[in-house]
């Protein structure tokens, strides 16, 4: 899960690291009151999940209060990279020396971590990145050893910032260690750590990301989560622990296995390129291994939701549980969506393989369900269900 | 001849008193696999599913001669269970367990690291490795396939069943499902070097997915070192931008880590991609086929 500004800034206060004085505003009448209480020049931005805010014109300075409200009638309801701007935060404007930049991220690659640090912060990193290299201090960091003020201080030297930041570097980068392993997080990015006019070293930015496999110990971490962006689809999908993503198209997918999934997705947008209107998947839904007539019935019941769906396609590959477990899953899932009075309507197709494919086809086949069809391989069921969603059926 | 786990194996089992513990410890035997014992430190000393269970890995692994361990303890409590395994320094440690915090993923390999590498980790969020009519460590159905020389390395469990069912003909020596989470113990590189090395695998299939350059790097490895054939699949060319698809390592982030991307890098040092699932075993039949 990726974190607002404001929420990793918040995060980042907790843990000690200095940033600067700011108020979440909705409305413009709240940037008014934001900005009268901080008084002075103060900053609006844009509160959205991706980056490049700045320039997309996300983020103004503004002399005065009535300035600020000007400023962020503009920024609200904005868009940034199909992102509406919601919130903005209101902030103090800093008197900035110097920019820096700063991040701790997981290094998949060399499965350790890696401490990113460069004298030349600011909004063209990547473009230092790639173009001088050399500015940019990779260093790994180890997380059996971690980071002490020491190593913070070693990579502040690395990174070429000057000497009269190493002291507040190092004390901001050994905190946002603390905060990068307390909160499992897979990213912490300052963009730009800044040197102020006067000598303090400060977050200006805050980038987070957490890691969604550690919110068994990370239970605060729930409150962080935007409720109002989220798809609806995929928060009634999450509520009954399905493993769902919505997308643009119009053939609903259910499938068993990650990978499986998402290559059923390919495999039906592939097909729909022969049909017109192009039909393609309308989500990603992963039953897991398990594929219970519950969790069958669940998944349907979500699909069936969605407006845009046109067609079915049900892709079960019998490893763990075998096929004739999954016919009855769909069976029974059928019997259930109609006893709640939520009867599928849309045609459906079912391929079934792997361990007792024969068995499972054969119960399908003696059920006699509306609007389900069986097809044996996965490339001619995805073909048949984007042409079912071609014709509308 | 098979990669890793062979005939002899002796398997234990981190957690075989719990759900999915008992539940595959009774497949794993019923396909033939040693399974020799159980770890659980509360539990030491009972019998279960006819196996005796051990306080730890070191005393198990003392009293049967265990030499791979499979691991289904809930996340929690993973990075322990195979760190415990690396202290015992059993060679071979198949984690099983999906979502395990990335945090601890990453301590883990830095603790295998420090200790020299004695210990191979397979996973987490693994199906585990499979030596058709030898040995099966893990979750893949054993009979959905048979014994045979194409090996196969994959990030994701059901298309690797797919795979292994559509070449069931030919058969398999070892299948490897190496998991689909951001830090993981083996990779794709680590597999297509012992296949290349086994004289007992003809050729390879590699399933990768989106998410990181693993594929890319596997690409660079192939044009060096790998000349037996490889066929390879990548799942994920429609999943959007900043999404994770089911695994927790399936995430396109930005313009890093397309399908599309690692396509062209495995196409660019000769290996043959194949569209669908079923194409791609396609591709490896023509290659059996032609032997």
């Amino acid at each position: 899960m990726d974190l607002f500004e404001h929420q990793a800034k918040e995060l980042f206060a907790d843990y000690g690291i200095p940033v600067p004085k700011g108020i979440v505003a909705h409305t413009v009448e709240e940037v008014r009151a934001a900005a009268e209480q901080l008084t002075g020049r103060v900053v609006v931005k844009a509160q959205v999940k991706t980056g490049g805010r700045g320039k997309a014109g996300g983020v103004k300075v503004a002399d005065d209060a009535a300035d600020a409200v000007e400023k962020a009638q503009a920024i609200l309801g904005m868009d940034i990279k199909g992102h509406t701007v919601h919130k903005v935060l209101v902030e103090e404007a800093s008197a900035i020396a110097e920019e820096y930049y700063f991040s701790f991220l997981l290094d998949r690659a060399n499965r350790t971590f890696l401490a990113i640090c460069s004298a030349a912060g600011g909004m063209d990193i990547e473009e230092v990145a790639h173009t001088s290299p050399e500015k940019v201090a990779k260093v790994p960091v180890s997380a059996i050893t971690g980071v002490d003020r020491d190593t913070a201080r070693e990579i502040a030297v690395a990174g070429g910032l000057p000497e009269q930041s190493l002291d507040g570097a190092a004390e901001l980068i050994e905190k946002l260690w603390c905060c990068f392993v307390d909160e499992d997080a897979s990213l912490v990015e300052v963009n730009p750590m800044i040197l102020s006019a006067d000598g303090q070293v400060k977050a200006l930015d805050g980038k987070v990301t957490l890691d969604d496999n550690a919110s068994f110990r990370q239970t605060e971490h729930e409150a962080y989560a935007d409720k109002a962006a989220e798809d609806p689809l995929e928060a009634r999908a999450k509520e009954k622990d399905l493993n769902y993503v919505k997308l643009d198209g119009d053939v609903g997918i259910i499938g068993n296995g990650a990978g499986l999934v998402m290559s059923t997705l390919d495999v039906v947008a592939y097909a729909g390129e022969a049909f017109p209107g192009k039909p393609s998947p309308a989500n990603f839904l992963d039953i897991g291994g398990g594929a219970s007539a519950e969790v069958m019935a669940a998944g349907l019941e979500i699909i069936l939701s969605d407006p845009s769906v046109k067609s079915i396609f049900v892709n079960v590959f019998g490893g763990i549980t075998s096929c004739d477990a999954v016919a009855n899953g769909i069976v029974a899932a059928f019997k259930l969506l109609e006893s709640r009075g939520e009867a599928v309507t849309h045609p459906l197709v079912v391929r079934l393989d792997g361990n007792n494919a024969q068995l499972g086809r054969q119960i399908l086949a003696d059920a006699a369900l509306p609007r389900v069809e069986l097809v044996d391989t996965m490339d001619d069921a995805a073909k048949r269900a984007a042409e079912l969603a071609a014709v509308g059926a | 001849m098979a990669i890793w786990l062979t005939e002899n194996s002796k398997i234990i089992v981190q957690g075989m008193t719990g759900g999915e513990g008992t539940k595959h410890t009774r497949r794993m035997l019923a396909s033939g696999a040693r399974v020799v014992g159980g770890v659980n430190a509360r539990k030491a000393g009972i019998t279960h599913e006819g196996l005796p269970v051990f306080g730890t890995v070191k005393e198990a692994m003392e009293k049967t001669g265990a030499d791979v361990s499979v691991i289904f303890v809930p996340p929690a409590f993973t990075k322990d269970a195979v760190k415990e395994a690396i202290d015992a320094e059993i060679p071979l440690c198949v984690v099983i367990t999906e979502g395990v915090p990335v945090h601890d993923s990453t301590e883990f390999w830095a603790y295998a690291v420090a200790k020299g590498n004695k210990t191979r980790i397979i996973g987490p969020n693994c199906p585990g490795i499979a030596s058709p009519g030898a040995s099966n460590a893990g979750i893949i159905p054993a009979d959905i396939t048979t014994a045979g020389r194409i090996g196969l390395v994959s990030k994701s469990g059901t298309l690797t069943y797919q795979l292994m069912y559509e070449l069931r003909d030919f058969g398999f020596s070892t299948a490897v499902g190496i998991g689909g989470d951001p830090v993981i113990g083996t990779t794709h590189i680590d597999a297509l070097q012992a296949f290349q090395d086994d004289p007992g695998t003809d050729a390879i299939v590699m399933i990768g997915e989106i998410g990181g350059d693993a594929e890319e790097r596997a690409a660079a490895y192939i044009e060096q070192h790998v000349t037996k054939p490889v066929v390879a699949y990548v799942a994920g060319f429609t999943a959007p931008e900043g999404k994770t698809m089911g695994h927790a390592g399936a995430i396109v982030s930005g313009s890093a880590g397309t399908a599309q991307a690692k396509k062209e890098a495995l196409e660019k040092v000769g290996v043959r991609v194949g569209k669908t699932p079923s194409e791609t075993a396609r591709l490896m039949r023509e290659i059996m086929q032609a032997r």
